[in-house]
């Protein structure tokens, strides 16, 4: 019986995305009204796509699984989530609109004048796509097997499908109102079940979790060398800084008209991402209460497992059906938009080039792009079956500090100071790159030893990012010779509102 | 943040090392293409040279100078070089730079006669025991039969191989400063181009929109004087001055201005729809592209046609690039002739077209002209893409 209706649920959401994904446009534009054909994205329902785009499987599993499992500390990673666009929004959502930047490669093209790096920034979006995308699988599989007992191969391969027919049939996954839909959903997917688990453990008599002193308390280590200070605050630092650095989240900002619109797509996107992160909590705590002995492994599904625990019967099948499309949801609206960037990548450098030289430029465009689509998703489909499930919300975290390592020092410099060189801005991208992949790469491979070596390893941002800042500050100051000309005219365009010709200092007519 | 395992590593190291790996080889393996002593001089030669000639793609600068003088000197084999126009040097490279005031004294010879000359120790001396400059080579840059100024070399001692060396090199120079020239010269042509291909009003519309707005003065002034504002806004973006790129919303905008006066020559005959994706409404296009498509789909596709005639305008976001198109449910043409059209930008009187494609292509590249669907009795749909992000848009704003 859950497995039937969960395994309904499913279906509809795989669907529906397709579906809708196909009809969207239609249905919500066509016109024969100018007025209505020319109103751009209002700031509020690019922050819903923008929710709906970012909230991803870990969001969803595995902040409530990280919390149920180690408590209080974890409470930071919905935190560092949303604080991620408050640092957009003060350090770099304008001025980027304002580049007229559609992707991050676009950014280091148009501040840095330098195809070299373009292309050294593409590697990274395809890097830090591919390792966002590979938990959407693992995450797939875990929640059909949670919830209707399949092989666990088959929830990856059904969102692998899914995502490469949505992006390879002409990028129609980017549409904003079919994403903004996908906000709502998980938010209702998640909302409603944990409202009526409330109402029921408040019934119950509202009891107490019982946990050990290392749940309950903040920053308290669970085994001695351990450094929960230190890992929080750079979990947080990378979480903060990561934000600006995943491919899907700017390509989103493009949509906004203006930078002022920017800046209102970001405060609204707080206020989205704080209402959704007040419900993984919830789930976290209410696991602790009946399901007091974590079972070891597969923390990831204690959303899922909850109604079960908690009602019984056809009122908890009801419930995990609901949880389980939520969950789909918010896979495969994640898993498109960042295959959406990844497939963009591929396409523009790799695909259109080679395609031009073994057809001498006779190719279609439709044809390098659907190549590139199954290749954005097929690398990581194939990697997720050669990996070991790590926990969702860990493997997101690593994604996000690759991105702190790299883009952040490079938007943030780019944006914000003049002086940054093409050689400098090279060295801290490849230097962020190399020691946050070596230094995680290392933790994973030493199995995570234990004390100062094993926090720094496998939490790297607190180091990684200030280092590549440093290194980037210092070899620009080094190599001046390689600022590339017009920066000056290039920043003052990116921090001018868009009303003020600067050309001219006088009013315009 | 502790259930590492070893595969995930494994891989992902792997993967990473594996990339590396082949980036590095790729650059090894392009670099080490030869076998012999003499391929590895001639391609050291050629390397050097094309090293120098990348600098030289915005003519004789200080910087150029210098950058391009490092693989000159190398090439040379000499002690120091000295890049000069006729009024001063230009860039030194290299030690020695204490010669750097009696160059020009050095190289007037040379720059009235147009000839290579060699200058011992008895006129290039110095007071420096640790100078090793004691000879030098000068052989002129020459523009268009005129000299232009000279190259340098300073060297312990004189020899034949430096002489016949830096005449060939000073050659060689002057013909990457032609070329160089010639890249300014087109550059500077294909901006005149751009300036006037834009904003060519049909003369056409012109006199139908003031036809039907007189029309319209007697029997409805109020409407008349609608669409007189609507004319004066149109002409005004037409003929504005500035940047010569604009957004997707503000085209539609204009877009609109031109159908309502084309509704009132053809009332209820002409029917709009639109299909576009507000996703790509921030998009920069040049500016009147889509307006041309428009009036031509109007005037070949509906006016020569009984009944109601379609317009479809449609914008997309295909990824990377927006897609647009307009279709109509004409007469259609003849596809030669279309062809025809857009070979000739200039030579015709489908001023739509032909004018649209010819600044596509010149802004965005060759991929990005316009693709056009027609036969007789068919209609026409002609469309074309954009790229959301191009570098020469956002640095010509």
């Amino acid at each position: 019986m859950t497995s039937t209706l969960s395994l309904a649920a499913v279906s509809l959401v795989c669907l529906l995305t397709l579906v809708v994904g196909a009809l969207g446009l239609r249905l919500s534009r066509a016109t024969s009204d100018f007025y209505v054909a020319g109103r751009t994205v209002s700031p509020r329902l690019n922050a819903s796509a923008i929710g709906g785009e970012y909230l991803s499987a870990a969001s969803f599993l595995g902040v409530a699984g990280l919390i149920y499992d180690f408590g209080v500390d974890q409470l930071w990673l919905p935190v560092g989530y949303t604080l991620g666009y408050l640092v957009l929004l003060v350090m770099v959502a304008a001025p980027m609109r304002r580049s007229g930047a559609y992707t991050l490669p676009d950014f280091a093209e148009a501040r840095l004048q330098s195809r070299r790096i373009r292309l050294l920034a593409s590697v990274l979006v395809v890097s830090i796509g591919w390792l966002y995308l590979l938990p959407q699988f693992h995450a797939a599989s875990l929640v059909l097997r949670t919830v209707a007992g399949v092989p666990p191969w088959v929830g990856g391969t059904i969102v692998a499908v899914v995502v490469t027919v949505a992006v390879g049939a002409g990028g129609m996954r980017s549409i904003t109102f079919v994403q903004a839909l996908q906000y709502w959903i998980k938010l209702t997917a998640l909302a409603v079940p944990a409202g009526i688990l409330l109402a029921v453990w408040w019934r119950l008599g509202h009891p107490e979790p019982v946990v050990s002193d290392a749940w309950r308390l903040a920053l308290t280590p669970r085994d001695t060398g351990d450094h929960p200070a230190y890992r929080t605050y750079s979990v947080l630092l990378a979480l903060c800084l990561g934000t600006m650095g995943l491919p899907h989240v700017l390509v989103r900002y493009y949509t906004n008209p203006d930078g002022v619109g920017a800046r209102r797509t970001t405060v609204n996107v707080l206020l989205l991402l704080g209402m959704f992160y007040v419900l993984p909590p919830v789930y976290g705590v209410l696991g602790r209460v009946f399901l007091p002995d974590p079972p070891g492994s597969g923390v990831d599904s204690i959303v899922l497992r909850l109604p079960g625990l908690v009602v019984g019967g056809v009122r908890a099948d009801v419930l995990t059906a609901v949880l389980a499309g939520g969950a789909f949801a918010a896979l495969l609206s994640t898993a498109s938009g960042v295959a959406m960037s990844v497939t963009g990548v591929l396409d523009q450098s790799v695909m259109r080039p080679w395609l031009q030289r073994i057809t001498g430029g006779d190719a279609g465009v439709g044809g390098g792009f659907r190549l590139a689509a199954i290749a954005a998703v097929a690398v990581p489909y194939a990697v997720s079956w050669l990996t070991e499930p790590l926990s969702l919300a860990t493997m997101v975290g690593l994604a996000f500090t690759i991105a702190a390592s790299t883009f952040a020092p490079l938007l943030i410099l780019g944006v914000w100071w003049r002086r940054l060189s093409r050689r400098g801005a090279a060295a801290g991208l490849t230097v962020g790159a190399v020691t946050a992949t070596g230094s995680i790469g290392a933790a994973l491979v030493l199995g995570s030893p234990s004390g100062w070596l094993g926090a720094l390893l496998a939490n790297p941002a607190a180091w990684t990012v200030p280092l590549a800042t440093v290194v980037a500050v210092v070899v620009s100051l080094a190599t001046p010779g390689s600022v590339p000309a017009g920066t000056t005219r290039l920043l003052v365009r990116l921090h001018t509102p868009e009303g003020v010709d600067v050309r001219r200092s006088r009013p315009t007519d | 943040m502790r259930s590492f395992d070893v595969p995930t590593a494994i891989v992902v190291a792997g993967a990473f090392l594996l990339i590396l790996l082949a980036g590095w080889l790729q650059r090894r393996l392009r670099r080490r293409g030869f076998i012999s002593a003499v391929d590895h001089a001639t391609y050291e030669t050629l390397h050097r040279a094309s090293l120098a000639g990348r600098h030289l793609t915005e003519g004789l600068t200080p910087e150029a100078g210098t950058k391009a003088g490092k693989h000159l000197l190398a090439l040379l084999g000499a002690r120091a070089l000295a890049i000069s126009d006729t009024g001063e040097v230009v860039s030194w490279v290299g030690p020695g730079e204490q010669h750097r005031r009696s160059t020009m004294a050095l190289i007037a010879p040379t720059l009235t006669s147009g000839r290579t000359a060699v200058a011992d120790y008895r006129v290039v001396h110095c007071s420096d025991p640790n100078c090793l400059i004691e000879a030098a080579v000068s052989a002129p840059l020459v523009s268009d039969e005129r000299v232009i100024g000279a190259i340098t070399a300073y060297t312990d001692h004189a020899s034949a191989g430096l002489a016949r060396a830096t005449e060939e090199v000073a050659q060689w120079f002057s013909a990457q400063l032609e070329l160089a020239e010639v890249g300014r010269d087109r550059s500077r042509m294909m901006e005149a181009e751009l300036r006037a291909l834009r904003a060519q009003i049909s003369p056409h519309f012109i006199y139908n929109s003031l036809a039907a707005i007189a029309s319209f003065v007697r029997t409805d002034p109020d409407r008349a004087r609608e669409l007189l504002l609507e004319f004066a806004d149109f002409t005004r973006y037409a003929l504005r001055r500035g940047g010569a790129f604009t957004t997707l919303q503000e085209e539609l905008r204009n877009v609109e201005r031109y159908l309502v006066l084309e509704q009132a020559r053809f009332g209820e005959r002409l029917q709009v729809s639109l299909l576009v994706a507000p996703e790509v409404l921030p998009v920069k296009v040049p500016y009147l592209v889509i307006q041309p498509l428009v009036e031509n789909a109007v005037r070949h596709g509906l006016a020569t046609k009984e009944g109601i005639g379609h317009v479809v305008i449609t914008a997309t976001d295909r990824g990377h690039d927006a897609q647009i198109g307009i279709e109509d449910d004409g007469v259609g043409n003849d596809p030669e002739r279309i062809r025809d059209v857009l070979d000739n930008a200039h030579a015709s009187d489908s001023i739509g077209l032909g004018n649209v494609d010819a600044r596509l292509r010149q802004v965005y590249g060759d991929e990005y002209g316009l693709v056009v669907e027609t036969a007789p009795g068919a209609g026409t749909k002609v469309s074309f893409r954009v790229p959301k992000f191009a570098p020469a848009v956002h640095d010509a704003d």
